[in-house]
């Protein structure tokens, strides 16, 4: 069951990346506004699906849509997405102002609207008055948050994020799956989030794309695939 | 990871630097193949006795060079691990690493000023009865000197290599109570052999091609190398042909070189360790303190009296009537225009070059063209290695001399030959720091649409600058202190600072020379340590990187 034409954010046809030997194998259409869990055993290929939307790697055969265009030969840049790594989300000399700044305008020419608007993401994600702090100086979740606010600014309607959580320890990663939602329940963005974390996907997913050896091998709602446990790769992955 | 029309941009840009390096060391190989003198003298006299006895002593003096300086590395290194905190002892390191940015020139100098036939050890001898003093000219000289550039150089590559050893073999030695020989054989001798190829390898390479020390020590065409005799064929016998079946033997020398330490060389481990401080158990003893201390005591003389004999030498010359003297002006200006220069044009070609390599390695399956590039890339400092400074300066000298007088070339093959010369060097010091800034950066600045001159000024420039600046420093030390490049060419109108120190040499105004010597020494010495990187700086870079 996929979602009607016109509801479409992302839509992966036929696409194939060759990885020396291994060979990926997309195929899928995520609807807007969701909250989509990628999931799956490392080297499934979560973080090429995400590259391949993201536009950090060319498919050697198939289509990328993005809202209803394709995107083929579009720069990262240029594509309407706004990505979040585990890590290395900040340029490390420049303060978390001036990285939320680039967001704006990469040539950093910033007035007051501009400035005001930095000040107010930074307020959102928690972190007022921190516009001086340099990066090497806050937390680990206090980077990420850093890297939210500038997805904010940056106001792109679909937002990438691989393993965001990874590196922070549990209490954290539960702040910031609730800061995730509220802002996404105020943006109404489509989300693709990876996660080892059945926690994440329970809390966080609407739907869930699992992966397994390079194919998308379930596309559901969150509750179905909670369910799942008859697939074995499943069943290890929601560790029952 | 770049957008497209920079990395088109960017490659493009790295096949020129590339195009014009391949085209600059081959058209003068090119120039020494061909070159036809009318009435030349044919091939088969031209590699003759002379040549020959040229051929092997370099190979002999570069023999017991690397042997030497590796017999004498051992001890020291061993000592300066097992004694790893006393006073001092990161000054003894340190004094060990200034070899690498003295001029030759400068040193040949100072070890003249100690073992030379006025010198300190002769001196010695002389009063305490002894009257056959040791000569520093020839074979025993060149040997001396070598030692002195190689043997710290050697030991600091093998104290690294001991102090990798894991804190756990320290503990097991104790615990098992093995004997200072057991440790030696069943710990530090392991690790030292496998470093022993390399290390030999690039001694041997620097030994088998080195110019101004055996231009000053070695004393007469008895004790000639194969670059100081294609110098002599060009510009005192004018025997191209001579010079050329010179220049082909030394290509194939090094040639042999570089594949035998490829082939005998592991990948380069330039890992620290774990940055823990690693406790060793051995060498507690009074005898073993002792032992270590007097090998490391040994060594510091053995470095530090020449570094003495420059400096108390040179503070004797009048150094405000050489500051006041014209020519001492002219070389001086001479050597900082060519060293910036060159220097700035090493790193520029350098860092285009290494971007070009990555961005043309940047996708998952690249071209075979663009894989051709990077490949080329890489090889180029071998290609610069292969075809030393004297024998492609020997091919542009053949290259150019219908065009008139090669003098008015001079100033700008120089430059070209010193930019050659540090590219390795450069390429080694950038290209690392140059990986983890676009690891760090690379995504993140393209998924932010941050290129071209927004991205430099904004991210590049921040993260690189200490690097740049390091290797600028290091090309320009390398550049400011050669001899050999300006001795083909040098002339009234082109001198340089170790031009006119060795011109003052040989004309015995030593004074003169002593005074120039430690302002050069000073000078390079200065932008060398610049140039070096700290190990306080990896701390630093390996916190940026977690940020």
């Amino acid at each position: 069951m996929s979602p009607p034409e016109t509801d479409i954010a992302i839509r992966l046809e036929g696409v194939r990346v060759q990885f020396g030997e291994t060979g990926l194998h997309f195929d899928c259409a995520v609807g807007k506004g969701q909250i989509v869990a990628v999931t799956g055993a490392s080297g499934s290929g979560k973080s090429t699906l995400l590259n391949v939307i993201a536009g950090f790697e060319t498919p050697d055969t198939g289509q990328v849509e993005i809202l209803g265009e394709d995107v083929a030969g579009r720069d990262p840049a240029e594509r309407p997405v706004s990505v979040i790594f585990q890590e290395h989300n900040l340029f490390a000399h420049l303060d978390v102002a001036t990285n939320i700044g680039l967001g704006i305008d990469p040539a950093l020419r910033l007035g007051i609207k501009e400035k005001a608007k930095i000040a107010s993401a930074l307020l959102r994600v928690g972190l007022e008055g921190f516009g001086k702090r340099l990066p090497p100086t806050l937390s680990g979740g206090e980077r990420q948050r850093v890297a939210l606010a500038r997805a904010l600014v940056r106001r792109r309607p679909i937002l990438l994020l691989d393993e965001p959580f990874a590196a922070l320890d549990p209490g954290l990663r539960a702040g910031m799956a609730s800061l995730l939602l509220e802002l996404h329940q105020q943006e109404g963005n489509t989300i693709l989030i990876i996660t080892h974390h059945p926690d994440d996907v329970r809390t966080l997913a609407d739907r869930v794309l699992f992966l397994d050896k390079g194919r998308i091998l379930l596309h559901e709602p969150v509750t179905q695939f909670l369910e799942h446990t008859d697939l074995p790769a499943v069943a290890r992955f929601l560790g029952r | 990871m770049i957008n497209r029309m920079e990395r088109r941009l960017t490659l493009t840009a790295g096949a020129l630097c590339l195009g014009g390096i391949v085209l600059f060391v081959c058209l003068a190989a090119a120039a020494l193949l061909a070159f036809d003198e009318p009435g030349a003298v044919n091939d088969g006299v031209v590699f003759d006795a002379y040549v020959w006895r040229v051929a092997r002593f370099t190979l002999l003096q570069a023999s017991l060079s690397t042997v030497l300086s590796i017999v004498f590395a051992i001890p020291v290194a061993r000592a300066l691990a097992r004694q790893a905190a006393f006073p001092g002892r990161v000054w003894i390191i340190r004094l060990m690493a200034l070899p690498l940015g003295l001029p030759a020139l400068v040193a040949a100098l100072g070890l003249i000023g100690i073992w030379g036939r006025q010198g300190v050890l002769n001196t010695a001898l002389v009063t305490i009865g002894l009257d056959q003093p040791v000569s520093i000219y020839g074979l025993s000289g060149i040997l001396v000197a070598h030692v002195f550039f190689n043997m710290p150089l050697a030991a600091r590559l093998m104290l690294g290599g001991l102090e990798r050893i894991p804190g756990e073999y320290w503990l097991a030695g104790a615990n098992l109570g093995m004997r200072p020989l057991s440790i030696f054989r069943f710990i530090e001798w392991p690790v030292i052999r496998g470093l022993l190829p390399g290390i030999a390898g690039l001694i041997f390479m620097l030994c088998a091609t080195s110019f101004t020390l055996v231009l000053t020590l070695g004393g007469g065409p008895a004790a000639s190398t194969i670059e100081v005799a294609i110098y002599q064929a060009l510009r005192f016998d004018f025997d191209p042909p001579r010079a050329i079946a010179l220049s082909l033997l030394q290509i194939s020398v090094t040639a042999a070189l570089l594949v035998t330490i490829r082939l005998l060389t592991p990948a380069a481990d330039e890992g620290h360790g774990g940055g823990r401080r690693v406790r060793r158990f051995d060498g507690r003893s009074r005898f073993g303190r002792t032992g270590d201390g007097l090998v490391i005591a040994l060594a510091v003389l053995f470095l530090a009296l020449p570094l003495g004999s420059v400096i108390s030498s040179g503070l004797r010359a009048d150094l405000v009537k050489l500051a006041g003297d014209p020519m001492v002006r002219r070389a001086l200006i001479t050597s900082v225009v060519i060293a910036l220069i060159s220097g700035l044009l090493c790193v520029l070609s350098a860092t285009v070059m290494i971007r070009a390599r990555q961005a043309a390695l940047a996708p998952r399956r690249p071209l075979a063209v663009l894989r051709g590039l990077a490949v080329g890339i890489s090889a180029s400092s071998s290609l610069v290695l292969l075809v030393p400074p004297v024998v492609l300066g020997a091919g542009w000298f053949l290259l150019l001399r219908p065009l008139g007088d090669v003098a008015r070339f001079a100033p700008l093959l120089v430059i070209l030959i010193n930019t050659l010369m540090a590219l390795p060097f450069v390429y080694r010091i950038l290209e690392p720091a140059m990986a983890t800034h676009t690891a760090r950066t690379a995504r993140l600045a393209v998924s932010l649409g941050l290129g071209g001159w927004h991205r430099f000024r904004l991210i590049d420039w921040p993260g690189l600058r200490r690097p740049l600046l390091m290797a600028l420093s290091f090309a320009c030390a390398l550049s400011l202190g050669d001899l050999g490049a300006v001795a083909l060419f040098g002339s009234q109108d082109m001198v340089t600072l170790p031009w006119l120190l060795y011109s003052r040499m040989a004309g015995y105004r030593s004074t003169d020379a002593a005074g120039l010597a430690l302002f050069l020494g000073l000078v390079c010495l200065v932008l060398t340590i610049a140039g070096t990187p700290r190990a306080g700086a990896d701390d630093q870079r390996r916190k940026d990187v977690t940020a």
